[in-house]
């Protein structure tokens, strides 16, 4: 497949701070790829280089084939601004017909906005908003010029569910039709719903990146959960927590804990064994990391 | 390309046109001044009003070029929009022309109220053609100040910007002659006076207004200046790029 976007080893510091510390990284056409990290992980800085908004202070950034501090690359790449910089001044219609002037190839300005559900508000200045409403905007301008590769930086943040799930068809019909993905979020579940590959980043370094089940399944953790009213010692219990009379217990080895438990003769119901979120994973993963660090 | 620059200045305009207020402001201190010094000291004689309308114009000019530019510039940097911008597929070129088109606009109605005291309540005179020379020269005379105005947004942060445009206005503006004639300023003054690019500008609005022929070795002296600024302003521009943490 051919590599539309390419880090190797990248580091950028900001004076004495390591934002990011040899990263390497392709991402490949048609790819639709979750970034997770939590604060100051590194993320923004990656998208920065890969934008040309910023260089490295060593290593390489690829866009396309070219560097992506060369205008006339970054003509196939979209990138989300943040929704609390929208210029209020201006109508919805007119910052659209704005950003579209940078591109040879243009979505059109009703049917980008058609997609977004924003035809309503073309002539609305941006500052009457509703915050849902500009974070749709932010997110339609990635796509104004018929991009082959979007960022998307917390597409979805103050997002209701319904709004949410109206931007991830979005995402997910731009993706059906070719098109390559960077996404970041601090919603977990947005990365499980719509990403294959996950890349984890924490102080600055890829600490995994891999499949949406092969990143859970990396940690080797699941959730047995359980209604009991008093639980004996059990073997292999990584974390327990109480919710109203359920009990939540994570362990490596959910076989044997089930079988200790009925060999302790406690009476219990209702027993479940889940795989564990990315949410579990993603926690085990950095804690981990910064355990070692 | 061109294109690219009309959206720019397009953009530019909205807001200009949308908050009005810098409009507003840098169209109410030259008029303000105009009646403040003109109206009541040089009204009568028609050689002194005229030249001193010129000089109204520049005063208008100066600010919006200096202290609207640096203000505007050094707030946007202040704002995610700007990041935004800059990943879109265009140089500073478009950027630049776009706010230095824009810069001009406004001064170019800035000088409207200016024109309107003059011809009502001064026996200032002009011919057409004097009146479109002299609007070219106030807008070449700017341009050491707009790119002034574009080191300072660059260099500065909103509130430096602000402090620093307006503590260099005023001591430039008054030694170049624009608020006094300099006849009547100390001998210091005089002897200063070509060296700061506010009078090598002034000198060529009054020139192109009365005819007057302008001090060479201010004219030559606003020439070094554009070109130190425009080295000051390219180099701030790129100083600029990657500065700021995220």
């Amino acid at each position: 497949m051919t590599v539309l976007a390419r880090a190797t080893e990248v580091t950028r510091r900001y004076g004495d701070v390591l934002a990011l510390d040899r990263v390497s990284l392709d991402i490949r056409a048609g790819e639709l790829v979750g970034l997770l990290g939590p604060n100051g992980a590194g993320k923004s800085t990656l998208i920065n280089l890969f934008t040309g908004l910023r260089r490295p202070t060593s290593g390489t950034v690829e866009l396309l084939g070219g560097s992506p501090r060369d205008p006339a690359v970054r003509r196939d790449i979209g990138v989300t601004p943040q929704e609390t910089g929208l210029p209020e001044a201006l109508r919805v219609g007119e910052v659209v017909d704005f950003v579209s002037a940078h591109f040879p190839r243009r979505t059109g300005r009703d049917e980008l906005l058609d997609r977004f559900g924003l035809r309503d508000l073309v002539r609305r200045q941006i500052g009457g908003l509703s915050g849902g409403q500009k974070r749709r905007l932010a997110v339609a301008l990635a796509f104004a010029g018929e991009p082959e590769l979007v960022f998307l930086d917390e597409p979805t943040t103050g997002l209701d569910v319904e709004g949410r799930r109206a931007l991830w068809d979005g995402i997910r019909a731009f993706h059906d039709g070719g098109g390559t993905i960077l996404l970041t979020s601090h919603y977990l579940e947005e990365i499980e719903a719509l990403a294959q590959r996950v890349v984890v980043v924490g102080h600055g370094r890829v600490l995994a990146d891999d499949t949406v089940p092969a990143i859970r399944d990396m940690v080797g953790v699941r959730r047995v959960t359980l209604s009991a009213d008093a639980l004996p010692d059990l073997p292999g219990v990584l974390g327990s927590e109480r919710e109203g009379d359920r009990v939540h217990l994570l362990t490596a080895d959910p076989d044997r804990l089930v079988v200790e438990l009925v060999r302790s003769g406690t009476p219990f119901s209702g027993l479940e064994i889940r795989p564990t979120t990315l949410e579990e994973a993603f926690l085990t993963i950095t804690a981990k990391e910064s355990t070692l660090v | 390309m061109s294109s690219l620059v009309l959206a720019h200045t397009r953009y530019q305009l909205l807001e200009q046109i949308r908050v009005p207020i810098g409009l507003i402001s840098s169209a109410f201190f030259p008029a303000a001044s105009m009646l403040a010094f003109v109206v009541p000291f040089a009204a009568d004689d028609p050689m002194a009003a005229t030249t001193a309308t010129g000089s109204m114009m520049m005063v208008g000019a100066m600010s919006a070029s200096l202290m609207g530019l640096s203000i505007s510039v050094a707030q946007d940097r202040e704002q995610p929009w700007n990041g935004y911008l800059r990943t879109l597929p265009a140089g500073p070129l478009p950027r630049f022309a776009g706010r230095i088109l824009t810069t001009m606009a406004v001064m170019l109605l800035a000088v409207i109220p200016v024109l309107v005291i003059a011809a009502l309540f001064t026996e200032a005179t002009i011919t057409v053609p004097r009146l479109l020379l002299g609007l070219a020269a106030l807008l070449a005379g700017s341009v050491p100040f707009m790119l002034l105005g574009l080191l300072l947004g660059f260099l500065l942060s909103s509130k430096a910007a602000i402090g620093v445009s307006q503590l260099l206005f005023f001591p430039v503006a008054i030694l170049g002659g624009l608020f006094l004639p300099l006849r009547v300023m100390p001998a210091f003054v005089q002897a200063v006076s070509p060296f700061v690019p506010s009078r090598g500008a002034v000198e060529l609005v009054w020139s192109a207004t009365t005819g007057a022929p302008a001090d060479l070795v201010s004219v030559l002296a606003l020439g070094g200046w554009t070109a130190v600024t425009a080295v000051g302003a390219a180099w701030a521009y790129r100083r600029d790029e990657g500065r700021r943490f995220s």
